[in-house]
């Protein structure tokens, strides 16, 4: 277990992550019913859908908690996530934050962001290992923008709501992911933290790939150029807000109980 | 009385555990030991052998809940099945030490052990041989108990077994442990287990030299042992542990194998409390199946519960206090005692939640609030169990 050598993802045809009639069950209840789906590098994407529409379980398959009955998920051409871990397809560069804040709140805000750099993860080489200056400018860094340098050293478990948020963002930023799948960032938190959000996330995209999903209709509206439409374990529709919004199944199901 | 203030400061600053743990340990074995070979027996300050050895085993104790908070603590592993780990390193021990007596035991037998010639067996077991050599039990006090810890936690936490079906199975574990060790077959002495010894490397065990000197050996052991998990728990390893503690779904999805941390500090831990086993043995003078019955292993928890998990100081005080407890009221009333440490536990865990460490803690940071020049609260992963 030498520092990740994993090869980056094949990206020659511009998709970074292939999601192909993917299925899973709950006892009989389809969460995911026959979904494909396709991200391309680079882009900023967010899924919305109704609760049950099979968000958070897509993202459960992606990153490796949940197994699927049927399907295929490629990160690149060539990866097959689904022959992997929770702990591989992070260290392939797939990074998540959760619906609900989780920060380890018995450690300081930069022990924290510590735990999450991108570096070696084995139990020999945590043992041993020291911030090197290179590791500690990425965490100063990462502090300045989540706005928590005056919280380093304080246990994570004092912070507020939109505190968590922002130092679950922080600790995806220092993990250097290729691929961020983002769980709904903007629960809990004020107008004005919700604008420097949505500021964040659209400054990440192009470099990185950033998978947002969000029940919050104007935020998705401000940072979306592409929205996918889950209903029922299936992509409903797929295309730019207005498209989506003007789309008449959409409407039906989702929008519709809006006026 | 300026002595006195600056302990205190250092205990303040809580960065300097280490040091002041090293310190206290040193010096309370350095006095108990002078008191005892110095000064006659007519003296007040005398510490008796006996006390010498009651010490010694409170050490043993202490070091064999330090092996359960470093798991309980600092990773959330609730073992109920530790005492399994220190019986085995118990055993080890204690068959080097059956075969130290040689001719010398009731049946004069030269090369079995008394329980062997008693069962008629005519040779001596394989799983016997190179037992008398001290290296070689040494080697197996480790070995064995680690070995099982590791295919134990390869298989549990591999499947994810986590919590209170953990907990009930290494406690079936040690169950097992001591109904096989109970039979006669299967070559430990059965039920009367293994006793009388007579010397440890040559040196008489009922001498007053060996019996402090093996104190201090167990003194400065759990000095070392006490550093290193300092250490461990300090570095980005042991902030790793924590966070598996805290959410092991979440370290799981930085990248961190949660079960290979796991297994190793599970590893790390048996060998504690098996190292502790085989310091506890020549100073008890006898092990039976009776140390892995699954009461042991429940008090141990109960130690740590009381002195505060997720700091290992309160482990070791935790371990002595209850320890001393046992001893004064078991020669008291008997029978109550069960009663006793039943309702301790339940004490700690409504009212006391992070133990005497965790009260101790609150009174030094109240203290340290009306502090001028207090020194910043260091705050690392200990102590927030």
């Amino acid at each position: 277990m030498r520092l990740n050598k994993l090869a980056a993802p094949d990206v020659s045809h511009k998709v970074i992550l292939y999601i192909e009639a993917l299925s899973v069950s709950f006892d009989g209840f389809k969460a995911l019913n026959n979904l494909s789906l396709y991200i391309n590098d680079g882009e900023l994407r967010c899924l919305i859908g109704a609760n049950g529409a099979g968000k958070t379980t897509l993202m459960d398959v992606i990153t490796g908690k949940t197994r699927c009955d049927s399907g295929q998920v490629y990160f690149g051409q060539t990866v097959d996530l689904l022959k992997h871990d929770e702990a591989a397809i992070a260290r392939l560069g797939i990074g998540r934050k959760f619906q609900k804040p989780t920060v380890f709140e018995a450690l300081s805000v930069a022990e924290n962001l510590e735990l999450s750099l991108k570096t070696d993860k084995g139990v020999w080489f945590t043992l041993m290992a020291r911030l090197d200056s290179e590791q500690r400018d990425r965490i100063d860094a990462v502090l300045e923008t989540i706005g928590l340098s005056a919280l380093r050293g304080r246990p994570a478990g004092v912070l507020s709501h939109g505190q968590k948020q922002w130092l679950e963002i922080g600790m995806l930023l220092v993990s250097d992911p290729r691929l961020m799948l983002i769980d709904e960032p903007v629960a809990g938190m004020t107008a004005q933290e919700t604008e420097k959000t949505a500021e964040l996330l659209t400054s990440l995209a192009g470099e990185r790939t950033v998978v947002v999903v969000e029940h919050d209709m104007e935020f998705v509206r401000s940072i979306a150029r592409t929205v996918t439409v889950l209903h029922q374990g299936s992509v409903l529709a797929e295309g730019t807000m207005d498209q989506v919004q003007s789309n008449p199944a959409v409407v039906e199901v989702y929008l519709g109980e809006e006026p | 009385m300026s002595q006195l203030t600056n302990i205190w400061g250092e205990l303040r600053r809580g960065s300097n555990t280490i040091t002041l743990f090293v310190v206290v340990l040193f010096l309370a074995t350095l006095l108990a030991s002078l008191s005892n070979l110095l000064l006659p027996e007519s003296s007040a300050l005398h510490v008796s052998t006996y006390t010498i050895t009651l010490l010694g085993k409170y050490l043993c104790y202490a070091m064999l809940a330090l092996a359960v908070d470093v798991i309980w603590g600092y990773c959330g592993i609730l073992s109920l099945g530790h005492g399994a780990f220190f019986a085995l390193g118990g055993y080890a021990m204690g068959m080097y030490l059956m075969r130290q007596i040689g001719d010398r035991g009731v049946y004069g037998n030269p090369d079995l052990p008394d329980f062997m010639v008693f069962l008629n067996w005519d040779s001596l077991p394989w799983y016997w041989y190179g037992m008398d050599q001290f290296w070689f039990a040494m080697v197996m006090v480790a070995l064995v108990p680690g070995l099982l810890a590791l295919v134990f936690g390869w298989l549990a936490f591999r499947s994810r077994v986590t919590g209170v079906y953990l907990s009930i199975i290494t406690q079936a574990l040690t169950y097992a442990l001591m109904l096989a060790f109970f039979r006669n077959e299967m070559g430990f002495g059965g039920n009367n287990g293994l006793t009388d010894f007579k010397e440890i490397a040559g040196f008489d065990l009922s001498a007053d030299n060996t019996r402090v000197g093996l104190f201090v050996i167990t003194a400065i052991l759990l000095g070392v042992v006490f550093v290193c998990s300092q250490l461990i728990m300090r570095s980005r390893l042991g902030r790793v542990l924590v966070s598996i503690r805290d959410s092991e779904a979440r370290a799981r999805f930085l990248g961190y194998r949660t079960d290979h941390f796991k297994v190793w500090l599970f590893v790390y831990s048996a060998l504690i409390a098996a190292l502790a086993g085989a310091l506890y043995v020549p100073q008890v003078g006898i092990i039976n199946p009776g140390e892995f019955s699954p009461i042991n292993s429940i008090e141990i928890v109960v130690w740590v519960a009381v002195g505060g998990r997720g700091t290992l100081y309160g482990a070791v005080g935790g371990a002595i206090l209850v320890s001393y407890a046992k001893t004064r009221f078991t020669s008291l009333v008997p029978e109550s005692w069960i009663f006793m440490l039943g309702a301790l536990f339940v004490f700690v865990t409504i009212f006391l939640p992070k133990g005497l460490a965790g009260l101790l803690k609150q009174r030094l940071q109240r203290d340290n609030n009306g502090d001028s020049n207090g020194h910043p609260t260091k705050l690392t992963g200990e102590a927030k169990a």
